[in-house]
């Protein structure tokens, strides 16, 4: 792409270009850089003060670089704990999320049953309602039914307002596939199991994919409903706006550093992966 | 050498609905056998009780306007739609219960269905891989040369021509071997030119592999080019079943007379008979019937459509009207409108007869007197007229074939 671009531009004859000529026509990277690092700012803020060594308690203002925090990663008391529970948390309820919500999608794309249309319209229920109502109200449920907070009961949130994202994008995915597809699999003797696992799951996968991240993601940076449902329990978030009231440790920057890079990285990679898949189509 | 049933222009009229009536003893079974095959959707039918039958190695068309019940009837004999009614049997083995993956058939489907996520050659290799064939790499070379798409193994689907598209879909399902291979509108995406080719290629395949290739189409130009019999379905039913120019030459019904290419159809009175033949009389005009070609059966007194198709017509001015020959069948008239086609001009001419009767004629010696406006003569040898039964609607076919017609624009 940049290489066509850049012969493009030699070939071009040079133009003496004024400054309101050269910003019409590069507009539209000028916005897009300015977005970026709109979006980009706080990250780096984050990055930066990683490599702080705070005077005080609280890293709010830089006093000179250090590596102790990237170092030693869980030097504060029940922050890798409190780490280690929301990985866990977030790993489980996307599973849950992704299993039944990818069921539901599929009951609500392909059957008609009675109750149906509720169920579309209930689906979003979760997405549309205000976080806090829904962590008060799961928290009596659960008090009235005498379950004991902790675990179980922040994942049982976590999947419920999971599901709602997971059918969303599954559904729509299912939508746009040509049901003839699986027709013409059973044309070619593949058997119903067959037909699933050969045409059907390949091609709503990325629908899956994609519900399956936004529910990790969800679910691993959620405080409030969290926060009405988990006892003693403490995930991340929770404890990172605990420590905020009295100084936060530079060891959260450095976990937050690391989440953000690890998600560049993989969406890169995933970039990459496909940017090579296509090339190769191109070259047969 | 496959035209099976096709009845003889004298035969009781009604032939409409195809007889299988039992074969000569010892024949092969036919590689496809409905017998009161129907299906219905609540109150309406959408497929009638039929009985068809497929003689193995044939090239069959079912055609028909779109809604006609053709794709339904398809369907049912690939096993995607459960039939309410009646059997489906293939080289004599009764399959109705068994589902589409159980059934020797493959199918073309209407704008393909590949596979999207899988590549030229996965997608031939579909079938031969679910019925755990080993050594399905030659074979799906082999396959790709028939069709002519040697070098594009490695291709997604969605990097293919519409016409190299339709080629996968076809290798497809040949690869398999079928019993019978079903082809569901196989080029209605196409454009005409590529149509046109496409037609001549399909039916050099079904020539080369020698599998029963049943053919569902609403183009009745491709019906007749590619099919060794045709059956014309109106309405969930089949209305006639033939050999292309057998249909062409004595359509049973108004229907197909006006479906398949055109007739002028004239209104007349039966004032008798002169050895095989009818007499009639229309508007004052003696007009001659083959007893053997009318459907109908009327004496002295009753009314038929007598048909004849636009070329068989000879048009000449009306001051040469002298010169035609005793025993035609000849109408006057006065030319209306004309067109030039290049091969042919057309004209439309109002006759007492029959207000637009429509005459073509080659341009080979072309008559600089006919233009509109001028009196002419309509005549035709009598042995080119055929008989319907009066008593259907005479337009029978017409809209049919205009939204048939429309349809096969290329879709935008």
């Amino acid at each position: 792409m940049t290489r066509t671009t850049r012969t493009a531009a030699t070939r071009t004859p040079p133009v003496r270009t004024s400054p309101v000529r050269w910003l019409r026509r590069n507009a539209v990277v000028v916005a897009g850089t300015l977005a970026l690092c709109y979006l980009m700012l706080p990250n780096v803020v984050v990055l930066v003060f990683s490599f702080n060594q705070p005077k005080g308690r609280f890293n709010y203002t830089w006093n000179h670089f250090s590596t102790d925090a990237w170092q030693h990663p869980c030097g504060v008391a029940d922050m890798c704990g409190s780490l280690g529970l929301s990985l866990r948390i977030a790993v489980y309820s996307t599973i849950g999320a992704t299993l039944l919500g990818t069921l539901t999608a599929f009951a609500l794309a392909r059957y008609r049953f009675r109750g149906r249309g509720a169920t579309n319209m209930l689906i979003f229920l979760p997405m549309a309602m205000p976080e806090v109502v829904m962590g008060a109200s799961l928290g009596t449920l659960f008090l009235n039914m005498r379950i004991r907070f902790g675990f179980w009961t922040i994942l049982i949130a976590h999947v419920m307002f999971c599901l709602s994202f997971v059918v969303v994008a599954v559904k729509a995915r299912l939508a746009s596939m040509d049901p003839r597809l699986e027709e013409a699999a059973q044309d070619l003797y593949a058997t119903p199991l067959q037909t699933f696992w050969r045409i059907t799951l390949p091609l709503a996968a990325p629908g899956i994919a994609a519900g399956a991240l936004l529910s990790f993601a969800l679910s691993f940076d959620d405080y409030i409903i969290t926060s009405f449902n988990a006892g003693s329990a403490v995930t991340f978030p929770m404890f990172v706006w605990g420590s905020a009231q009295r100084g936060t440790p530079v060891q959260v920057n450095v976990i937050g550093t690391a989440m953000f890079v690890l998600a560049v990285l993989l969406v890169v990679a995933g970039q990459f992966a496909g940017g090579r898949r296509r090339s190769a189509r191109r070259t047969v | 050498m496959t035209a099976p049933r096709t009845d003889p222009p004298a035969a009781a009229p009604d032939d409409a609905a195809p007889g299988t009536g039992p074969d000569a003893a010892g024949a092969a079974p036919d590689a496809v056998r409905l017998t009161g095959l129907g299906k219905s959707y609540g109150s309406f039918t959408a497929v009638h009780p039929l009985d068809l039958a497929v003689p193995a190695g044939s090239f069959f068309a079912l055609l028909g306007a779109s809604g006609c019940g053709k794709t339904t009837t398809l369907r049912m004999i690939a096993g995607l739609e459960e039939p309410s009614t009646g059997t489906v049997a293939l080289g004599g083995r009764d399959v109705t219960a068994l589902p589409p993956y159980k059934r020797p058939v493959n199918t073309v489907f209407q704008h393909y269905a590949l596979f999207p996520h899988l590549d030229v050659h996965e997608n031939v290799a579909f079938g031969l891989r679910r019925r755990g064939v080993k050594g399905v790499k030659e074979q799906v070379a082999e396959m790709l040369e028939l069709v002519q798409l040697g070098g594009l193994a490695r291709r997604k689907p969605h990097q293919l021509s519409g016409g190299q598209q339709q080629r996968v879909a076809v290798a497809r399902a040949l690869i398999n071997k079928p019993e019978v291979l079903l082809l569901d509108e196989p080029l209605g995406a196409l454009d005409l030119k590529l149509r046109r080719q496409m037609q001549l290629e399909l039916k050099r395949i079904q020539t080369e592999v020698g599998i029963t290739f049943i053919h569902v189409t609403h183009d009745q130009e491709e019906a007749m080019t590619m099919a060794d019999t045709v059956a014309v379905m109106n309405a969930g039913r089949v209305e006639q079943l033939g050999a292309p120019a057998d249909l062409y030459e004595n359509p049973g019904s108004t229907f197909v007379a006006n479906f398949l290419g055109t007739s002028n159809l004239i209104e007349a009175e039966v004032t008798g008979t002169s050895g095989t033949d009818l007499t009639l009389v229309s508007a004052g005009q003696r007009l001659t019937l083959p007893a053997a070609r009318c459907r109908t059966a009327v004496g002295p007194g009753g009314r038929v459509l007598a048909g004849v198709r636009p070329e068989k017509i000879t048009l000449v001015h009306g001051d040469d009207a002298a010169a035609i020959p005793e025993g035609r069948n000849r109408v006057p008239g006065r030319i209306t409108g004309s067109g030039f086609t290049g091969v042919a001009t057309g004209y439309v001419v109002d006759s007492p007869v029959c207000p637009e009767l429509e005459v073509v004629v080659p341009n080979v010696e072309r008559d600089s007197r006919l233009v509109p406006g001028a009196p002419v003569v309509l005549h035709w040898n009598p042995a080119h007229t055929f008989g319907l039964d009066a008593a259907q609607d005479i337009d029978a076919g017409l809209d049919a074939g205009l939204d048939a017609g429309l349809e096969a624009e290329p879709a935008a």
